[in-house]
């Protein structure tokens, strides 16, 4: 599934992100691939909001769509 | 953005554009360079450590001010706040620049955030240049319950870490004192090898090399390497190895969300967040439309200029040339070049543009500005844009000319195109806005709605518009929330006074030429003769009085002037709303014209300056119509 995919308040691993500038901005905010990540807010029709050790960080939909997540257990 | 592009946007970067300088340093003086993630605290290091003589000066080519001082013998140097050096943005690129001279870098990381601060940490370390670390909000990462060891970090990085509190200045001493102890901290030996090879080889520096290799196009482009595709294998080793290290120094609970952060929330859900924007809006409107439009600009204007200044500046040079003659009517006479451009810059412009930025960077530094942008988000990929474009809109009610050069800030150049046509049309900017509101507010409550539905309008269609039409694809919102705080004063008014200063060198020459323009046109006869020729379009398709003319030939120097020239013609509500709605769409000043041509080159400009004439005729005639019908 992707980002865009997850519900709210769900903790997912991030598997994969298909987009290169993404995958870089990520890795330096610690969110990249094989992070664990809460799923924060996906606002309607709107951008996902994603939050990691205390950082909210905003993706737009299509970006979202073009990460890939699966679900983990809450810790 | 291609490579070539980058490497070309680099190149521009060494002209100037409206009286920028570069960053200077004495001979032999030793860089000092800060270096941080946004919101960390860079700037209280700034202050302490260079005392009050500090020259704020825009990079070149960018709305990106770099600060620098001396401390001692050596200089210091403020960076914009980055996640990472690299040419990804206009903030990375100045950044980038600065940290590749460095002699010794202080890397201010926030210890509530370290997962995210110390990537660059890493960075520069690897880069091989001399570091010192401030461990800086150590206050907010113990009420967190956030323990860190810093003498571990240490170690483990190779470099003095110096816990501090900027807001108290506690530990400046320490890393003033570190300085000296700076040394080139622990890197990945196989990385280290690498750059060796290729400092060794074209590229010299093992700064530059490390950029070169981590596929930077612009470094890469300087010394003649193609990217490589290895940027995700480094960044990954080191994002692996500050994993590690974290995992060793810092221990932190999982604490539940605090009020500031559901507030955070709030403003980003549209059924809480829009509420508040309106509100914001509203404030904002009072402050700057009623206040500050109103009553400030009343006296600045009406009282001092027109009762004290303008009679003195006439009176003086009256003595010199006579009150008969073209000298005088060109100095002082209707639309003198002193008298008029006195009185708009400093009674009607300058409290308008004050106010405006009062307020903005009180916004910036509230860290409310990207949650607006979270907000706007969908809204703005209806017209082809992200949320991030919300910035350099808003921007655009201050000044089109610098919301313009902030169009950088945007993706692409599909998205830069889109939101520079928006502002070019549809966006008033504040000396324009401030006219236009104390006229709606003559007009009343009905004239002033409607004004703004065609605006709204207007600006939707042109944005859909464009979005179809404009081949490509836009890009996704990606920004990191800073966490909710109160704005310090005396960031917000640093940040105000250096904004408005800019602002206010820029446009004093333009608007003493076009009043020179209207003068010289006034004295040869020739606005009346233009007024005639466009008697058919002023007062046959908008129904307005003849002397509108003269407000549209001043628009072409500035909208403003423009819509000023309207305040004298006594029209009916109506009429305003023609006239308003035409000079709001009218062509974007001289200054504007020039940026847009700089940023956009030449095909757009005329696209959009001769679309803009077309366009406000077109809907301004519209509107006259179907007025004049009921």
């Amino acid at each position: 599934m992707t980002l865009l995919d997850a519900k709210r308040g769900r903790r997912v691993r991030i598997l994969r992100i298909e987009d290169d500038t993404c995958r870089a901005q990520c890795t330096r905010f610690g969110i990249g691939e094989g992070a664990v990540i809460d799923s924060a807010e996906t606002l309607p029709l709107g951008p996902v909001l994603v939050r990691h050790c205390r950082q909210e960080i905003c993706l737009g939909r299509g970006l979202a769509q073009r990460i890939r997540v699966e679900e983990v257990a809450p810790a | 953005m291609t490579p070539a592009e980058l490497a070309e946007r680099d190149l521009s970067a060494t002209a100037s554009c409206c009286g920028t300088k570069t960053v200077s340093a004495p001979a032999g003086a030793r860089k000092v360079v800060l270096v941080g993630n946004p919101n960390v605290g860079k700037s209280l290091f700034f202050n302490a450590f260079t005392g009050l003589y500090v020259d704020v000066s825009n990079f070149p080519g960018t709305t990106v001010a770099v600060s620098s001082g001396r401390m001692g013998d050596d200089v210091v140097l403020d960076t914009p706040g980055i996640y990472g050096v690299s040419s990804f943005n206009d903030e990375e690129t100045v950044a980038r620049d600065i940290v590749l001279e460095a002699d010794v870098i202080v890397n201010v990381v926030d210890a509530v955030h370290l997962e995210r601060d110390l990537f660059l940490t890493q960075q520069v370390i690897d880069m091989g240049i001399p570091v010192v670390v401030a461990l800086n909000m150590m206050d907010e990462a113990r009420a967190k319950g956030v323990h860190i060891d810093a003498e571990g970090l240490s170690s483990l990085l190779g470099v003095p870490v110096i816990p501090t509190v900027a807001l108290t200045g506690a530990g400046f001493d320490d890393v003033r004192h570190a300085l000296d102890a700076a040394a080139p901290g622990v890197s990945d030996p196989g990385l280290q090898e690498r750059l060796t090879a290729l400092a060794a080889g074209t590229v010299g520096s093992r700064p530059a090399a490390l950029l070169a290799l981590e596929d930077d196009p612009v470094v890469g482009a300087r010394h003649g390497l193609a990217p490589q595709g290895l940027r995700d294998e480094v960044y990954m080793d080191r994002r692996r190895r500050v994993n590690a290290v974290l995992a060793e120094v810092v221990s932190q609970p999982d604490l539940g969300h605090s009020i500031r952060d559901r507030l955070g929330d709030a403003l980003v859900r549209p059924l809480t967040g829009l509420p508040a924007l309106a509100l914001t809006l509203f404030l904002m409107y009072q402050v700057i439309g009623v206040l500050v439009a109103g009553r400030v600009v009343g006296f600045t204007e009406g009282v001092l200029m027109a009762g004290y200044v303008e009679p003195f500046l006439r009176d003086l040079i009256a003595r010199v040339t006579g009150t008969s003659g073209p000298v005088y009517e060109i100095l002082a006479g209707e639309f003198g070049v002193v008298t008029m451009t006195v009185t708009y810059v400093l009674g009607l412009l300058l409290p308008l543009v004050l106010a405006f930025y009062l307020l903005l960077s009180t916004l910036e530094d509230s860290g409310y500005l990207p949650r607006i942008a979270a907000l706007s988000d969908r809204l703005m990929t209806t017209i082809g844009l992200n949320g991030r474009a919300i910035v350099p809109i808003i921007l655009g009610f201050g000044c089109i000319t610098m919301a313009t050069i902030t169009t950088r800030i945007l993706g692409n150049e599909r998205e830069r195109r889109i939101a520079t046509a928006l502002m070019a049309f549809a966006i008033p900017c504040s000396a324009q806005l401030g006219v236009i509101i104390a006229l709606l507010g003559a007009a009343g409550g009905a004239v002033a709605f409607a004004y703004a539905v065609v605006m709204v309008l207007v600006f939707g269609l042109i944005g859909r518009l464009m979005a179809h039409f404009l081949p490509g694809r836009s890009t996704d919102l990606f920004i990191d929330l800073p966490p909710l705080r109160l704005p310090r004063p005396r960031n917000v008014l640093t940040k105000t006074w250096h904004k408005t200063l800019m602002f206010m060198k820029e446009v004093t020459l333009y608007f003493a030429a076009g009043a020179l323009l209207l003068s010289v046109l006034n004295l040869t006869g020739a606005l009346v003769r233009l007024q005639g020729v466009l008697t058919p379009l002023t007062v046959g398709w908008l129904h307005l009085p003849a002397d509108a003319a003269t407000a549209f030939v001043m628009g072409f120097v500035r909208r403003d002037f423009g819509a000023a020239g309207l305040y004298d013609l006594h029209l009916t509500g109506t009429q305003i709303l023609v006239a308003l709605v035409t000079i709001t769409l009218f062509v974007p000043c001289i200054a504007s014209v020039l940026v847009i041509m700089k940023e956009r080159g030449k095909a757009f400009t005329a696209f959009a300056w001769l679309g803009s004439i077309g366009l406000a005729f077109l809907v301004g005639g519209i509107v006259a119509q179907i007025a004049g019908l009921q």
